[in-house]
């Protein structure tokens, strides 16, 4: 009875990981196949692999400028953020700043709004106010750097505060008697022991930067965008290129994949902000 | 201790970045909501016309018809995802074997981005290239085409969110259940207590805090989704699934009238404000003070 039991959870599990599986199998299926077979009756089976939409989308330079800007942004924007939060929360947690508590909050708020709400907004921002003589910040990578610190920075402090709320302060404090520099205690002393937290901060920033499209679709031209733009422009009324849709698709997952091992225990604690420990 | 100084000298770039980035949008965008501009019109200045933005928007179809569809597909995605979460969570709890697997692949939708999980299903449910239409023609002769019917589209979309969200929320209804007491559970069997009067007394009641923050984290993204949705229907059939932020996106740039944009998107921050004030007032607040 029992052991009847257990094959019958073992099978709708096996199911459930079929249903969350299969459309990400779908996805590589099409990209492995030539244009001309997609519009026969699709069928699960793969009898070959053709892999020339890889190589038309890596030898295309504008996707490749794409995947080179949205490396730039997310890598450039993650490592802003986890060290601005790093230090905000040091800030926040050492200190008796007044209304530090509703500073906090109001940091949270930003990620909270919908993005879409400052489209228009930034734009208009972007393109008239914050510019210096030619250089404008529409279309720029520093600027989709910054932009993006609205809904990262926030995260990042935080999932960083436990991180350095919960390093004893009796260590900085023995260091300040000591004589060390404020600088020295941040990155002698608390910098070591928060590395960890810092980890899974910086990996998970780079994973919504990267992920991010409806901000870079309105505040990018060509200069700036990104591999997740560069996949709508695929999609359009008179005709989609499947192929070459699935597999920059494809391309974008990748990176997110590799992550999601590394991180796979934090992701639920960052998409609860902390309320719910996965 | 040392001089606070220090302290905001810290906190400074974060402040900085967020006041120019968050705060000045914000204002900017509320008082380009009360001014009448479109820089391409005949007369491009930015005119204050009072409340006449927000007076044009309650006779808005367009707006009104997205608001309806935004609760529509807000109440089926999050009403679906909290019962198959909690299902699934139910059926996390027995003991089989290669459990840490099955996790590992239920949370795989969750790093994936909305624009790719939107590519992706417009692969499974565009005629004549998706897996599903072709099934569902061959088994039931049934058609299904989410570029004509408004049906179709608007519950592609809502099973679209279930795949991708689904898994948040059975993962935090896991980690609500395991850390329930076993006592109270032994006890009702013992009183000889049912299954349903076990759910609706007990189990319910112990995991009510994790149910509410997941449903108010599920409403408040449920209420952005953007990305997933115009990549596999751009909205359409006609207004099916133009969502809120769909609709800004659609109607604001092409329309160039900024006034009315800024009022749209006011109205629509005003309405998450109010989710995320009861996120706040109902968990997170009394959370932080207990730790």
């Amino acid at each position: 009875m029992q052991k009847q039991r257990t094959w019958l959870y073992l099978l709708f599990w096996i199911a459930i990981s079929f249903l969350t599986l299969f459309p990400i199998y779908w996805l590589f299926v099409i990209s492995v196949k030539p244009a001309v077979e997609l519009f026969s009756t699709p069928s699960i089976i793969l009898d070959s692999v053709y892999w020339q939409n890889y190589v038309d989308v890596f030898n295309d330079s504008t996707l490749r400028g794409y995947m080179m800007n949205s490396l730039i942004i997310s890598t450039g924007n993650a490592v802003l953020v986890t060290s601005l939060g790093f230090l905000a929360c040091y800030a926040l947690t050492r200190f008796d700043l007044g209304g530090k508590e509703s500073i906090f909050f109001w940091t949270i708020t930003n990620r909270m709004a919908p993005p879409a709400v400052f489209l228009l907004p930034l734009f208009l921002l972007m393109t008239q106010v914050y510019k210096f003589g030619d250089f404008t910040l529409l279309d720029s990578k520093i600027g989709m750097i910054l932009v993006y610190c609205t809904f990262n920075l926030p995260f990042a402090i935080w999932t960083l505060r436990p991180t350095v709320d919960g390093i004893p302060k009796e260590l900085d404090e023995a260091a300040f008697v000591d004589g060390a520099s404020a600088w020295t205690v941040i990155s002698e002393i608390i910098f070591p022991l928060a590395r960890p937290g810092l980890a899974v901060t910086l990996i998970l920033t780079w994973v919504f930067a990267w992920n991010e499209y409806l901000l870079a679709a309105t505040l990018t031209n060509f200069n700036a965008r990104t591999l997740t733009t560069g996949l709508s422009e695929y999609v359009t009324t008179t005709g989609t290129e499947w192929g070459i849709m699935a597999t920059i698709s494809v391309f974008t997952l990748i990176p997110a994949l590799i992550i999601f091992s590394m991180v796979q225990k934090h992701i639920v604690a960052g998409l609860t902000f902390g309320a719910v420990k996965g | 201790m040392h001089s606070n100084r220090l302290g905001w000298l810290l906190l400074a770039p974060t402040l900085v970045i967020l006041f120019f980035f968050g705060v000045v949008p914000f204002f900017y965008v509320l008082w380009l909501s009360f001014h009448q501009w479109n820089p391409f019109a005949a007369n491009p200045d930015i005119v204050f016309n009072g409340a006449d933005n927000f007076r044009a928007l309650v006779f808005d179809a367009g707006f009104l018809a997205s608001l309806g569809v935004t609760l529509a597909f807000v109440f089926f995605a999050v009403v679906s995802e909290l019962i198959i979460g909690y299902a699934l969570a139910q059926a996390f709890m027995k003991d089989f074997p290669g459990k840490a697997i099955f996790r590992t692949i239920h949370t795989l939708p969750l790093i994936m981005a909305p624009i790719i999980v939107g590519s992706i299903w417009k692969l499974m449910t565009t005629p004549s290239i998706g897996i599903i239409p072709s099934l569902l023609d061959s088994w039931f002769g049934f058609d299904l085409n989410i570029g004509t019917s408004a049906v179709a589209a608007f519950t592609v979309t809502v099973i679209m969110d279930i795949w991708h969200w689904t898994p948040l929320v059975t993962l935090t209804l896991i980690a609500a259940l395991v850390s329930l007491p076993s006592d109270p559970f032994e006890q009702a069997q013992i009183d000889g207590a049912n299954k349903r009067q076990i759910f609706w007394h007990i189990t319910l009641p112990m995991i009510m805090p994790a149910v509410l923050a997941t449903v108010f984290i599920r409403l408040m993204d449920a209420l952005r989704t953007v990305d997933e949705v115009l990549m596999l229907t751009g909205g359409g059939p006609g207004s099916a699934t133009r969502y809120l932020g769909v609709h800004i996106f659609k109607e604001v740039f092409p329309r160039t009238n900024y006034g009315y944009g800024s009022a749209i998107s006011i109205i629509v921050l005003y309405l998450t404000i109010v989710a995320c004030w009861l996120l706040y007032v109902s968990l997170i607040a009394p959370r932080n003070k207990k730790g």
